[in-house]
């Protein structure tokens, strides 16, 4: 539900997303264009590059080839050279064969190791079938329903609309097939690489060696845990499916009730508000927290409730738990019954006709054999270091085994578990390789969407408070971008939080028309560590919302003019 | 980021939020001396000033306090902010018109009030700020005034805002809910009320009181429209009324006098001989209203009026024959009107009116019965704006109520066709299996100028109305 998926997946062959590894040997040195992109910054990264040209390293094949072992080719034979595979049956095993599980295992074979991933359900795991990918498609209805809906803005445009309405079947299809179609990307993409895909349940059964199904036992040099979340209900609450749903039965678009519960307002919550409120759902938040949308940046949580929350037809109490949740049953509705968040006092109950409980994700990790290895988990999240490499009760790393993703709980992301795959297979190549978190937006599709990456304004003023730096804030409106404007969509706020004093950004945050598409210039420039400084030279195109940004870096102050040298990205 | 703040130059009006408690309502002190005051001593009078909630955007209906800027009893230069109100935009620092004391706040912070209702009392001098006090105290902590009060008090301000029913149709106070309290209901001790979401903002921004409303939704929920009903719920009053006043003006007619035309009269004189200038010609249909009759004894309770129902139906039925609402205006040209704009005949003391009840196809019956009773209002007390009686494309004209089964109707000049409507009533029709049986069956009576629309395109009219009205779902949309 969070995030899209932020990997291209349909050309196995144009991969090399974060590909620093010149190291290895590169089969294909008539593809100037992925070497290019590899060559692009290296110094920014830091990277131990054998040649102080990346460009003419890698076409010089030999010389690589000579000092490097030679990895497999990219092509299908996965990895059949490698030493590795000679004790072991696959160099890396994968469980969990989710977005997270899937970007490790390109990589994994692009790195030239034998790979298989494990699944005991449909490859694509929750972001695929049930939650960013099929949410997106509900998303992408509702925003044009709304479109169609808002006569002042249509009347603004000059467009004339009759009524607009919906088949919800058919709603319901295009997210379903889009569902299938990236499923099947996925597949595709990871068979043509020659990924051995093993069905059946994964459990680790001791050090390096995995069961799959019932009896199937396979050895790999290395694990990685990615079995990802699924929704979490909280005690009391009885989900039938029907009236009392999770993000998996809501995705499923089975029912439009007339009056939804939504139990939580985070991404997952305020997303599907989006959906109902437009395919014309009466929408009732009930939220622990004392305001809405936490998590968010406080002023960007109140400007999204001014434009999501308060003209829509919804209502909201927070500062409550929902203790008890009966699904609607003999003509009575579903009742929630409330307490308040400090007291404990039962305050209200509410009559609806659904509820959905959008209470976060809990981590799936019952079942995996985490005690043949003494591993305790922490309400259910593997622990990891920030290598994710998988600690055991006494403390110690567990040897060759990872866990990325949802189910080590560090940022339930789907990019997110992919960059860490990623990152584990940097480590197994010989690269060492520390994600810098910091750097991971995250987006919530609203209409218009809601987007951030890096610290909010008080994470950023508490951490100044502690190292004694400065932090600024520079802020820039969509009223002011002319492309906002010709869309007639000038409601919105970026926000850049800042050192003054040596130009770093600490977080950027973004409400406005298409914010989800704007927050990676931001995102990038964390992650190489660009001081604003530097972006404020860049160009941006005329007329285009990245302008938006372009005007955000520029109204920064900072007080070192002169372009720093760029500093190496910092982990979490 | 400067709003100006809108001041009341009247001190004495009451305070604008009703209190529920009312049983001391009219005899409050409090409101007594104010009144007192602006009789005998007119020195007084401009001196203490509401603060209202100003109009922070076209879109706001309420604002909330964040916060004060100044607190009581401090002094205010004109152009200081005084308090910062978050609409539903942004955060805005309002600013004060006048120089003066804040005397007392009524809204504290976090409060929640409407745009033009009063947030704070500011008083001119030192010495007018005990008065001031004592005004919103009695205000907030007495009440302040029964919907009665405010429509007698002849204050222009309050009545406006609060009961633009009360002040000219007094009857009407009894079923308007109105002046609701902003509590919400469902925390109101035992008295559980369930209400949708958009019910409650809706109910909210009507200003209905959610405790006293008729609910339609299921499993006993208050849904929007039944908030929408009880906010036009006065409507069936007023046009009951509509078609009481020529029979209570007859006698009091003087006989055997001359008495010039009204200027309404005189209009009306020289509309009808234009009128002689078009060729007109009529086309009649008998409807079936069963159907109508049932949905109208439905959700009559609602607010609807049959007026609103009809008025409804020829809009549907004219937009699938646009002809029929085009006109001729110069003997040469149609001009197809790009709105339906049904005007409906009105018979107001001394002469004769048609409101017009805009884009009739688009709007919502219930919305539209609300606009109905407004518009009825308005051309009672002589108010209405010329847009809200000229631009008709298409009239009504309704004498059924009197009883009367068939009439014919002048064509209005400027538009294409006016419709006389006929009382609906039980009638022996053969079905065509052979039987005998009743049906309720009204008679209408299209005029229509034969320059742009023919007898066809009247029949095929006619012809979609009656299949309308025999099957009016989609009356109610």
């Amino acid at each position: 539900m969070q995030a899209s998926l932020s990997l291209s997946v349909s050309n196995p062959a144009a991969i090399p997303r974060s590909d620093h590894g010149f190291e290895s040997s590169l089969p294909f040195p008539s593809k100037p264009v992925n070497l290019r992109f590899c060559g692009l910054r290296k110094e920014a990264l830091g990277f131990s590059s054998t040649s102080s040209s990346s460009l003419s390293a890698s076409r010089s094949n030999r010389n690589v080839a000579g000092s490097k072992k030679v990895w497999a080719s990219l092509g299908g034979d996965n990895g059949s050279s490698s030493s590795a595979a000679k004790s072991f049956d696959y160099d890396l095993i994968i469980i969990g064969a989710g977005v997270g599980g899937h970007g490790a295992a390109l990589h994994a074979v692009e790195k030239g190791l034998k790979t298989a991933i494990v699944e005991g359900d449909v490859v694509g795991g929750t972001c695929v079938n049930r939650g960013c990918v099929p949410s997106k498609a509900l998303l992408a209805v509702s925003g044009r329903m709304r479109e169609l809906q808002n006569e002042h803005h249509l009347k603004a445009l000059g467009l004339q609309v009759s009524a607009a309405g919906y088949d919800r079947q058919g709603v319901a299809d295009h997210a379903n097939n889009l569902a299938t179609k990236i499923r099947s990307n996925l597949t595709n993409s990871m068979k043509a690489l020659g990924v051995d895909i093993l069905t059946g349940f994964g459990a680790v059964l001791g050090p390096q060696k995995v069961k799959v199904g019932k009896d199937t036992v396979v050895t790999a040099k290395d694990i990685i845990i990615a079995t990802g979340s699924v929704p979490f209900v909280p005690k009391g609450i009885e989900v039938d499916g029907k009236t009392v749903i999770t993000s998996d039965h809501a995705l499923k678009l089975e029912s439009v009730p007339d009056w939804i519960a939504i139990v939580g307002s985070g991404y997952i919550g305020l997303e599907f508000s989006d959906v109902y409120t437009a395919l014309g759902s009466e929408v009732t938040f009930v939220e622990a927290l004392d305001q809405l949308m936490p998590g968010f940046d406080p002023e960007i949580g109140k400007l999204a409730q001014r434009v999501l929350i308060n003209p829509r037809k919804i209502d909201y109490h927070t500062g409550v738990f929902a203790t008890k949740i009966t699904p609607a049953k003999d003509g009575k509705p579903v009742t929630i019954e409330l307490i308040d968040a400090k007291t404990k006092e039962p305050k209200e109950t509410l009559e609806v006709d659904a509820a959905l409980i959008a209470t976060g994700r809990a981590p799936f990790t019952n079942g995996l054999g985490l005690e043949n290895i003494n591993v305790a988990t922490q309400r259910g999240f593997i622990p990891v270091d920030e290598r994710m490499r998988v600690i055991d009760s006494n403390g110690d790393r567990v040897p060759h085994l990872f866990c990325i993703g949802d189910a080590n709980g560090k940022m339930m992301l789907a990019h997110a578990a992919s960059a860490q795959g990623i990152s584990v297979v940097e480590q197994l190549t010989g690269r060492d390789h520390v994600l810098n978190h910091l750097s991971i937006p995250a987006a919530c599709f609203t209409h218009p969407e809601i987007s951030m990456v890096g610290l909010t304004e008080p994470q950023a003023r508490e951490k100044a408070e502690l190292e004694g730096f400065e932090v600024a804030v520079a802020k820039t409106s969509f009223k002011a971008n002319t492309k906002a404007l010709a869309e007639n969509e000038g409601e919105g706020l970026a926000k850049l939080i800042y050192r003054p004093d040596n130009g770093e950004i600490l977080g950027v945050h973004i409400f406005g028309l298409h914010a989800a598409d704007l927050i990676h210039e931001a995102s990038n420039a964390i992650a190489l560590g660009t001081r604003i400084q530097d972006l404020k030279l860049a160009v941006h195109a005329h007329p285009t919302l990245s302008e938006v940004l372009d005007e955000l870096f520029k109204s920064a102050k900072v007080n070192a003019h002169v372009g720093s040298p760029v500093a190496e990205p910092v982990a979490v | 980021m400067a709003h100006l703040l809108q001041t009341s130059f009247l001190p004495s009006s009451p305070c604008l939020r009703a209190n529920p408690d009312r049983s001391s309502s009219s005899s409050s002190p409090m409101v007594q001396i104010s009144r007192q005051r602006s009789k005998t001593g007119g020195v007084v009078q401009a001196k203490i000033r509401e603060i209202f909630m100003p109009a922070l955007s076209s879109t706001m209906t309420e604002g909330k306090i964040v916060s004060w800027v100044k607190s009581e009893g401090e002094k205010l230069a004109k152009g200081e902010s005084v308090v910062v109100v978050e609409s539903d935009k942004a955060d805005m620092d309002v600013e004060t018109f006048y120089d003066g004391y804040l005397a007392a706040i009524m809204v504290e912070e976090g409060g929640v009030a409407a745009v033009g209702s009063a947030i704070a009392l500011l008083a001119e001098t030192e010495d007018e700020i005990e008065a001031a006090r004592s005004k919103a105290a009695g205000s907030s902590s007495s009440a302040s005034s029964s919907p009665a009060a405010a429509s007698t008090a002849a204050d222009p301000i309050p009545a406006e805002i609060t009961a633009p029913l009360a002040a000219s149709a007094p009857i009407a106070v009894t079923p308007v809910p109105k002046l609701a309290s902003a509590v919400h209901p469902a925390s109101d001790g035992g008295k559980r009320v369930v209400a949708s979401p958009y019910a409650k903002k809706l109910a909210k921004e009507l200003k209905v009181d959610l405790a006293a409303i008729a609910v339609s939704g299921p499993l006993g929920r208050i849904v929007a429209k039944d908030v929408e009903a009880a906010a036009a719920a006065p409507a069936p009053v007023a046009a009951a009324t509509i078609a009481a006043p020529p029979p209570a003006a007859s006698p009091n007619v003087e006989l055997g006098t001359v008495v010039p035309f009204t200027t309404m009269q005189g209009a009306v004189s020289r509309n009808m001989l234009e009128s002689l200038s078009v060729p007109t010609f009529r086309v009649g249909y008998t409807i079936t209203t069963d159907a109508l009759d049932a949905l109208y004894k439905k959700i009559k309770s609602k607010g609807v009026t049959m007026t609103a129902l009809l008025a409804k139906a020829t809009a549907l039925a004219l937009a699938k024959h646009p002809v029929v609402n085009s006109s001729c205006r110069d003997g040469n040209s149609f001009t197809y009107n790009s709105s339906i704009n049904i005007a409906v005949a009105v018979a107001i003391d001394g002469g004769l009116i048609t409101p017009v009840l805009q884009d009739a196809d688009k709007s919502d019956i219930y919305s539209m019965s609300r606009k109905w009773k407004e518009l009825v209002d308005k051309a009672r007390a002589k108010q209405l704006q010329p847009h809200e009686y000229n631009t008709g494309t298409f009239t009504l004209s309704n004498l059924g109520m009197f009883g009367v089964d068939r009439f014919d109707a002048i064509l209005p000049p400027g538009t294409g066709a006016i419709m006389a409507v006929g009382a609906s009533q039980p009638t022996a029709v053969g079905t065509k299996d052979g039987r005998i049986g009743i049906k309720n069956q009204m008679q209408v009576n299209v005029t229509a100028d034969h320059r742009v629309i023919y007898g066809a395109d009247l029949a095929a009219f006619l012809q979609t109305l009656s299949k309308i009205i025999e099957d009016p779902k989609d009356l109610t949309f």
